[in-house]
C-alpha cells in the first residue's frame, strides 16, 4: 500500500505558479525526504496533501483514499507538524494540546504526557511566552500524541536545539520501526541524508528526481577549499573546479580517504570542506533534466 | 461542539467587556429617566418639533415624556449600536481571525469538516450575541424596577426582539463576507455596522431614501414604528432574514472550497 500517490498534481495560485505536475510515490513505512530551497513548493504541495489548497489538476491519495473526496478520513490517518508552529497565544500548552486530541475525538493524555516529558515541554506556560523552539515541541506534540500512521513534517527542526532535534528523530525513528510512514520537508541536507531512505527534490514547482538516498549519489559531494596551491589532487570525483590565487575550489564525490591521502602529499596552507548547498546538488539535477 | 467550546472560551473576555460597557450605559440611561421626565413636560414637544432631527431619531412620532418612548429613542440606541458593532466585530473575526493568527493551518488538519467549523463559529457567535441581550434585558428590568416605571411589556418586548434579530442579521452577514476575505475583516464589519446605522437615519430623513430600510438591519428596530404601529415592520424584517440566511449561506459555501494558504 502506498502511503502518497500523487498524479500529475498541479497547483496554481491565480496565474502564479505553485507545483506543476507531480508525481509521486511513497510507500508505507517510508522514511521519506522531501528537498528543496524555499519556495520550491514543498509547502504547497504539502499543503494541498492535507487538503487546506484545491488542487488546480492531478490527483492525490493517501492510504489509497482521494484527499479531496474523504478529507476527514485521510487527515484523521495523519499527523502534521507546519513549519510555523502557531497556535492561540492566550492558551496553555496543555489546553492547545487537549484541543488538538479534541478535534480528533479522541483521548490522548497518555500519550500526550509520554512526549511532553520527552521533550522537556511545559504544558502549564501558556502559548505567548514560548520561544519558537518550544512552539515547536507542541506541534510535534500534537502531530505525534495519536499514532498517526503517516506523519507529515514540513520543516520540522528549525528553532529545535540540537539536543531537542536528536530526540525528535530519536521518536521519528521508533515511530517509523512501529510502521508509521515518515515524511519530512527539509532543505537541510545533512538530516535527509542521514534518516531518510528515499528522497524527492523539488525546485520551482516541479520534482526534478525521486529515488533511494544512495542513489542521489550527489547528495553525499563535498565542497572543498585548498589554500596554497593551483591545482585540485588528482582524484576521480573532482569536478567544478575554479581557481582563484592560491585557492582553489572543487566539488569531491569521491572517498574520503583517498581525498585525505592525497592532500597530506600537497603543501597547502589551509582546507575547508562543506556541505554543497542545496542550490549546488539541485543545479546538478536541473541540468542533467534540461539535456 | 468542540469548536464552540473553544470560541466561547477564547471570546469570553470580549464578550464581559462589552456587556459590562453596554449594561452599565444602559443601566444609567434608564436611572437618569426620572430626572429627565420632570424637566420632559414643555421640552417633549420640542423635541418632537426639530424637523429632520426628529425624524431622524423617530422623535417625531412617539412621546418622548413617556418611558417606552424614551427607552426606544435614547436607551434602544446604546443596545442597538453597541450590540450591532459587537456582533459585526464577532461575525467579521470568527473565521477571518484562524487565518490572520495563522492558526486555520492547526485547525483544517485536523479530521473536522469545513461546514461543521463554519456550523460552531456562527453558533458561538449566536451564542455570545444572546448573552449579551440577555444580560442588556435584565439590566433593564432591574433599572425599571429601581425607579418605579411599570412599561408595557409588549413594545418593549418588540424592542429587545428586534435588537437581537438585527444583531444576529449583522454578525451573519459581516461572518458571509469575512469568509471571503484573507486577512481581518473587523474593520470592515465596524465599518459596515456603522454604515448601516446611517442608512436608517437617512431613510428617516427623507421619503427618496425610504428603500434603504430594507437594506439596514436598524430598519426594523426602528421604535417610533414598533410603539405606534405595535409590531415589529414585517416587510424590513423579511428583507432582514433574507440577507441573515444569504449571508449564512455565503460563508458556508465560500469556506468550504476556500484555500487556505497561511
Amino acid at each position: 500500500m502506498e502511503a502518497i500517490r500523487t498524479v500529475s498534481l498541479t497547483k496554481y495560485y491565480g496565474k502564479s505558479r505553485g507545483i506543476t505536475d507531480i508525481n509521486l510515490t511513497v510507500p508505507e513505512g517510508d522514511f521519506f525526504g522531501f528537498i528543496g530551497p524555499n519556495g520550491a513548493g514543498k509547502s504547497t504541495t504539502i499543503r494541498t496533501l492535507l487538503g487546506l489548497l484545491t488542487p488546480t489538476g492531478g490527483t492525490a491519495d493517501i492510504f489509497g483514499r482521494d484527499i479531496r473526496g474523504k478529507r476527514e478520513e485521510v487527515l484523521a490517518d495523519i499527523g502534521y507538524m507546519p513549519s510555523e508552529a502557531c497556535f492561540y497565544p492566550n492558551e496553555r500548552v496543555g489546553g492547545i494540546i487537549r484541543y488538538s486530541a479534541g478535534l480528533r475525538g479522541r483521548d490522548c493524555a497518555k500519550e500526550a504526557a509520554q512526549l511532553c516529558e520527552r521533550l522537556a515541554l511545559d504544558t502549564k506556560k501558556k502559548i505567548r511566552e514560548l520561544s519558537l523552539g518550544n512552539r515547536k515541541k507542541v506541534s510535534i506534540v500534537c502531530a505525534l500524541q495519536h499514532n498517526p500512521r503517516l506523519c507529515i513534517l514540513d520543516e520540522p527542526t528549525s528553532g529545535l536545539d540540537p539536543l531537542m532535534q536528536r530526540e525528535f528523530y530519536a521518536i521519528l525513528e521508533e515511530r517509523n520501526a512501529k510502521g508509521a510512514t515518515i515524511f519530512l520537508s527539509s532543505h537541510v541536507l545533512s538530516e535527509i541524508q542521514r534518516y531518510c531512505r528515499h528522497a524527492a527534490v523539488i525546485r520551482g514547482g516541479r520534482l526534478l528526481v525521486c529515488d533511494a538516498i544512495d542513489k542521489l549519489g550527489d547528495m553525499y559531494a563535498k565542497n572543498v577549499t585548498l589554500g596554497g596551491v593551483s591545482a585540485p589532487p588528482a582524484l576521480d570525483g573532482v569536478r567544478n573546479v575554479t581557481t582563484e590565487g592560491d585557492t582553489v575550489r572543487f566539488l569531491y564525490s569521491g572517498e574520503a580517504a583517498a581525498l585525505l591521502q592525497a592532500l597530506a602529499g600537497m603543501t597547502v596552507t589551509d582546507v575547508t570542506i562543506t556541505e554543497p548547498d542545496l542550490e549546488e546538488i539541485i543545479m546538478h539535477y536541473y541540468k542533467e533534466e534540461g539535456k | 461542539m468542540i469548536v464552540l467550546r473553544h470560541e466561547l472560551r477564547q471570546g469570553r473576555t470580549a464578550l464581559m467587556i462589552w456587556t459590562a460597557i453596554i449594561v452599565l450605559m444602559l443601566g444609567l440611561c434608564i436611572l437618569i429617566y426620572p430626572e429627565m421626565a420632570k424637566q420632559m413636560g414643555e421640552l417633549s414637544s420640542a423635541f418632537a418639533d426639530m424637523g429632520g432631527f426628529s425624524a431622524a431619531f423617530g422623535m417625531d412620532k412617539i412621546n418622548f415624556g413617556e418611558f417606552t418612548g424614551f427607552f426606544g429613542v435614547e436607551c434602544g440606541n446604546i443596545l442597538g449600536l453597541g450590540g450591532a458593532f459587537f456582533a459585526a466585530f464577532l461575525g467579521s473575526s470568527a473565521l477571518a481571525k484562524e487565518e490572520k493568527e495563522y492558526t486555520a493551518e492547526f485547525l483544517f488538519t485536523h479530521p473536522i469538516s469545513r461546514s461543521k467549523v463554519v456550523l460552531q463559529k456562527l453558533a458561538a457567535i449566536f451564542v455570545q450575541v444572546m448573552l449579551l441581550n440577555a444580560a442588556a434585558v435584565g439590566a433593564t428590568a432591574l433599572a425599571v424596577l429601581l425607579i418605579g416605571e411599570s412599561p408595557e411589556i409588549k413594545p418593549m418586548t418588540q424592542m429587545f426582539l428586534s435588537y437581537g434579530i438585527m444583531q444576529l442579521e449583522t454578525a451573519a452577514v459581516c461572518f458571509g463576507i469575512s469568509a471571503f476575505l484573507k486577512g481581518s475583516g473587523a474593520g470592515i464589519g465596524l465599518g459596515l455596522a456603522a454604515l448601516f446605522y446611517f442608512f436608517n437615519i437617512a431613510a428617516n430623513l427623507t421619503e427618496n431614501a425610504r428603500f434603504l430600510k430594507y437594506i439596514t438591519p436598524f430598519g426594523y428596530t426602528d421604535s417610533a414604528d414598533i410603539i405606534v404601529n405595535g409590531s415589529i415592520p414585517t416587510g424590513y424584517l423579511a428583507a432582514g432574514l433574507v440577507f441573515t440566511a444569504a449571508g449564512i449561506a455565503a460563508a458556508f459555501l465560500r469556506y468550504g472550497r476556500k484555500d487556505i494558504a497561511s
